[in-house]
């Protein structure tokens, strides 16, 4: 299949030779699980349970809340022993409203979970029922809410679905072990989302790192003649959203737009295959595929991970560590974040556990940029990053914004390369959250202004009312004390 | 520095290409000592005497202002930049010139044209490059005395000693003095002759070439610097838009003059092979602090670069511009960089986002 330019980004090595090898593989049930009521974009779930109450796989533990929002449910079958805060998987490490959970060592499935005969017998707007009631939401990171996703056919006209098998984070595999183990279920959830969607195409794009799962993916569509199945180049950041539309399409997203305002919904094949899950099944998502890799895991591999389950769970499953990694990360190397602590859950997005060590990272004391723009060659987004950090450390945020600020991705190409060694993704997510606050305050601002004029207008109607009821009464009592 | 860089890294990536500025620096001079080995062999223990001083002169001036800025002076040093910016200037001198020449050419480029604007990465012109034109300026007898070659170990060739008392104690060596093609061909065109009359007694293009002519002590072997360029290209230190514009200009330029009036107006080759023209197009004007970074931009540089030292050569009364060239472009820098952005992903050339009014969004009804 033909595909189109796309400018910039850079070819980190891919390190996945580490965990790629190694096949998906259960794990024991730790002995508690943490599990988040925020997992998502948007608004946190309600709690659904009571402390002490008995819990089967896959029972609603929290519902979701306001129109942005997943409902959480039960990784497997238990015991709440908790609802209280917890530390979130986020660098910030603060503690969040969190569900804790004792298995019972059972690991039973709720019997009232019921799949769809046949899904593609389903009205659009039930398929989208079912996945937002199974909690399911982006699984390449985004986790946005999926269901939300599936009901864009009201406002767009949509002609092509593409799952995004790119996986180019370097070091991540559990894309690619998904579509190589169970390309037929992927792809039956990649048709029950396009069924949703309306849409007659598909494409599933997968890098060209990865030929097993191109060949999986290729042989399960075999037989359907609307899946094309598109061999990328290996590049990051081939996977972005806006940029794999460019690679695949020939079309740009329109600034501050989405993909659907050209025609495309782009979904990620676990994503997929939670799809899957939940309307063949009835299964909620529970479970995530997960790499544990880097230098200082003693052995490497993909996990199947029920969510909630401690980070330092994970690693002594793996042979705990060879040494103190100079770096544990949740995600991949370039946009990953950092772990705060080894207690922290495994959530809805977390695809990779990377724990690096310092030869990995290779990182140096920043020298002053000497402008070699390399960054501008690397940046995807043909953004001249030096001149926005120049900018963001001059705290003139207005110049940043106007070179382009908020049209940056975050993808880290810039810094990958920059010879300099400075943090430029760093500056520019503190100049963004600066924005954001900026872009808070004002509202605030606005919002005081305008309820205390209504106050003060309220006030002055009562008083108005008031002074208007006097007079008549007046009147009346003038005209009652006047006899005819 | 702002309180960003003492906050705690929490944003990616956590791998880094194996760049640095250390490493960019040291394969600009990996790149250039096949020509300077060159040069120094052919113009003897004087050329090799002003390559020292003037490095030592550079590092001594480095450090002395990053202790008074009170910057880490190990790193800095280390960087390269100082280094790479001593021999960049040596390879622009005439091989003889004696020991104060490398001295304050050194000062200058360091505290005058870069120490000054704030060190590395601040300067707006070629610290180099302001250096040489300051002592064209002030040190023009000094500055345009050239040498024929007489290889090291030659016969002609002064020895140790010889060499010492050349650079440090002023030997006369008007002897063995020449003059630089470009040098010969505008005093004698000023004196009424044509290039007939000038050239064919005199030089041969493939000397140029190799090098083995009279000028500065970079500016001779044209081949070696051209390999040592496009290594550069191929390695991604330099971008390939400055040179290719660059010559790509001048080569336009001199063919279709000399097409005119080819004996007034030199043959391309001389224009090309000659003079600093592959020393400046691939490890001047590419210097990155002082040029511009997006494509567009690099090309128009390149262009102006190019434009420059034609005119310069041609219709000025310097006999080589590309100094000039690149001072007079490094002032348009932040212009060019200003206007040539690359258009930004999803939004058209004026910064609006792109609109796909007929096709994408259905509009309700």
């Amino acid at each position: 299949m033909k595909l189109f330019k796309i400018r910039g980004g850079v070819h980190p090595e891919d390190r996945k030779a580490l965990a790629g090898r190694q096949p998906i593989e259960a794990i024991p049930l730790p002995q508690l699980l943490h599990i988040p009521l925020q997992q998502h974009v948007g608004a946190a779930a309600n709690p659904a349970v009571r402390r002490g109450q008995r819990v089967c796989k896959g029972d609603l533990i929290a519902e979701r809340q306001g129109a942005v929002s997943a409902p959480v449910h039960a990784s497997t079958s238990g015991r709440v022993v908790g609802i209280g805060r917890y530390p979130a998987n986020h660098p910030s490490g603060l503690s969040v409203a969190t569900i804790t959970l004792q298995p019972d060592g059972e690991d039973r499935w709720s019997e009232a979970l019921e799949g769809a005969a046949d899904p593609f017998a389903l009205a659009p707007e039930e398929i989208a029922a079912r996945v937002a009631a199974a909690g399911v939401v982006g699984m390449g990171g985004a986790t946005f809410p999926a269901a939300i996703k599936l009901n864009l056919r009201h406002k767009y006209r949509l002609h092509t679905l593409v799952i995004n098998g790119s996986e180019c984070e370097p070091y991540l595999t559990c894309d690619d072990r998904l579509m190589r183990e169970q390309p037929v279920e992927v792809l039956d959830g990649v048709r029950i989302m396009a069924h949703a969607l309306g849409i007659e195409h598909i494409i599933v794009a997968i890098e060209d790192n990865k030929p097993e799962a191109q060949a999986a993916m290729a042989s399960a569509a075999a037989e359907f003649a609307a899946v094309r199945i598109a061999r990328l180049p290996n590049r990051y950041p081939m996977g972005s959203e806006k940029h794999l539309v460019l690679a695949l399409t020939g079309r740009e997203t329109p600034a501050r737009g989405l993909t659907a305002d050209i025609g495309v919904v782009v979904h990620n094949p676990a994503t997929a295959f939670a799809v899957h899950q939940a309307l063949r099944l009835g299964r909620p998502l529970v479970e995530r595929v997960v790499t544990v890799t880097g230098e200082a895991v003693a052995r490497p591999g993909n996990l199947r991970v029920p969510l909630g389950t401690p980070v330092a769970h994970l690693l002594t499953h793996r042979g705990g560590l060879h040494e103190e990694p100079a770096r544990l990360i949740a995600g991949g190397p370039m946009m990953g974040q950092p772990i705060p602590s080894r207690r922290v859950p495994i959530i809805k997005g977390t695809n990779g556990v990377l724990a690096l060590t310092n030869q990995e990272i290779h990182r140096r004391e920043p020298l002053p940029c000497i402008r070699c723009g390399s960054c501008v060659a690397a940046c995807p987004c043909g953004l001249m990053p030096l001149e926005i950090a120049a900018r963001t450390r001059s705290a003139d945020l207005a110049g940043a914004v106007r070179l382009g600020l908020m049209d940056c991705i975050g993808c880290g190409s810039c810094a990958y390369v920059c010879p300099a060694h400075l943090p430029l993704t760093q500056y520019f997510n503190y100049a963004k959250g600066e924005m954001a606050a900026r872009g808070r305050a004002r509202h605030k601002q606005i919002e005081t202004k305008r309820l205390a004029e209504q106050r003060s207008a309220r006030l002055e109607a009562a008083k108005r009312a008031k002074r208007e009821a006097l007079a008549r009464r007046k009147r009346e009592t003038a005209t009652a004390e006047v006899p005819e | 520095m702002s309180t960003l860089t003492d906050a705690p890294l929490v944003a990616g990536p956590f791998a880094h290409a194996r760049t640095s500025v250390g490493r960019t620096m040291g394969l600009v001079m990996l790149a250039l000592a096949p020509a300077t080995l060159v040069g120094l062999w052919q113009f003897g223990w004087p050329a090799i005497n002003l390559f020292l001083v003037t490095i030592a002169s550079v590092l001594l001036a480095e450090a002395a202002c990053l202790w008074l800025a009170g910057r880490r002076v190990r790193a800095h040093l280390l960087d390269g930049s100082a280094l790479l910016t001593g021999w960049l200037l040596c390879m622009t001198l005439p091989p003889w010139a004696p020991w104060w020449i490398g001295v304050v050419g050194a000062l200058l480029a360091i505290v005058v044209a870069k120490q000054v604007f704030g060190g590395l990465g601040q300067n707006l012109f070629n610290p180099a490059m302001v250096a040489r034109v300051a002592l064209l300026i002030s040190f023009p007898v000094a500055m345009t005395t050239f040498v024929a070659p007489t290889p090291l170990f030659s016969p002609e060739a002064p020895d140790f000693i010889g060499g010492l008392a050349i650079t440090f104690a002023g030997q006369d060596y008007d002897a063995m003095t020449s003059a630089t093609v470009l040098g010969q061909v505008r005093t004698d065109l000023s004196a009424g002759l044509t290039l007939g009359d000038i050239l064919p007694s005199t030089y041969q293009l493939s000397q140029a070439a190799i090098g083995t002519m009279a000028g500065s002590l970079g500016e001779t072997s044209a081949v070696l610097l051209l390999m040592g360029g496009l290594f550069l290209i191929v390695k991604g230190v330099i971008a390939w838009q400055i040179p290719a514009a660059m010559l790509g200009t001048i080569l336009v330029c001199a063919t279709g003059m000399h097409l005119i009036d080819p004996l007034h107006y030199l043959h391309p080759g001389y224009h090309l092979l000659s003079g600093a023209t592959v020393l400046a197009a691939f490890f001047i004007a590419t210097d990155p602090v002082t040029a511009p970074v997006s494509v567009g931009g690099r090309l128009l540089y390149g262009i102006g670069c190019g434009l420059l030292v034609y005119v310069i050569r041609t219709w000025s009364g310097y006999p080589e511009g590309a100094a000039f060239a690149v001072l007079l472009m490094n002032a348009c820098t932040p212009l060019i960089d200003h206007y040539l952005r690359p258009r930004i992903y999803g939004r058209d050339r004026r910064g609006e986002p792109l609109d796909y009014r007929d096709q994408g969004r259905e509009r309700p009804a």
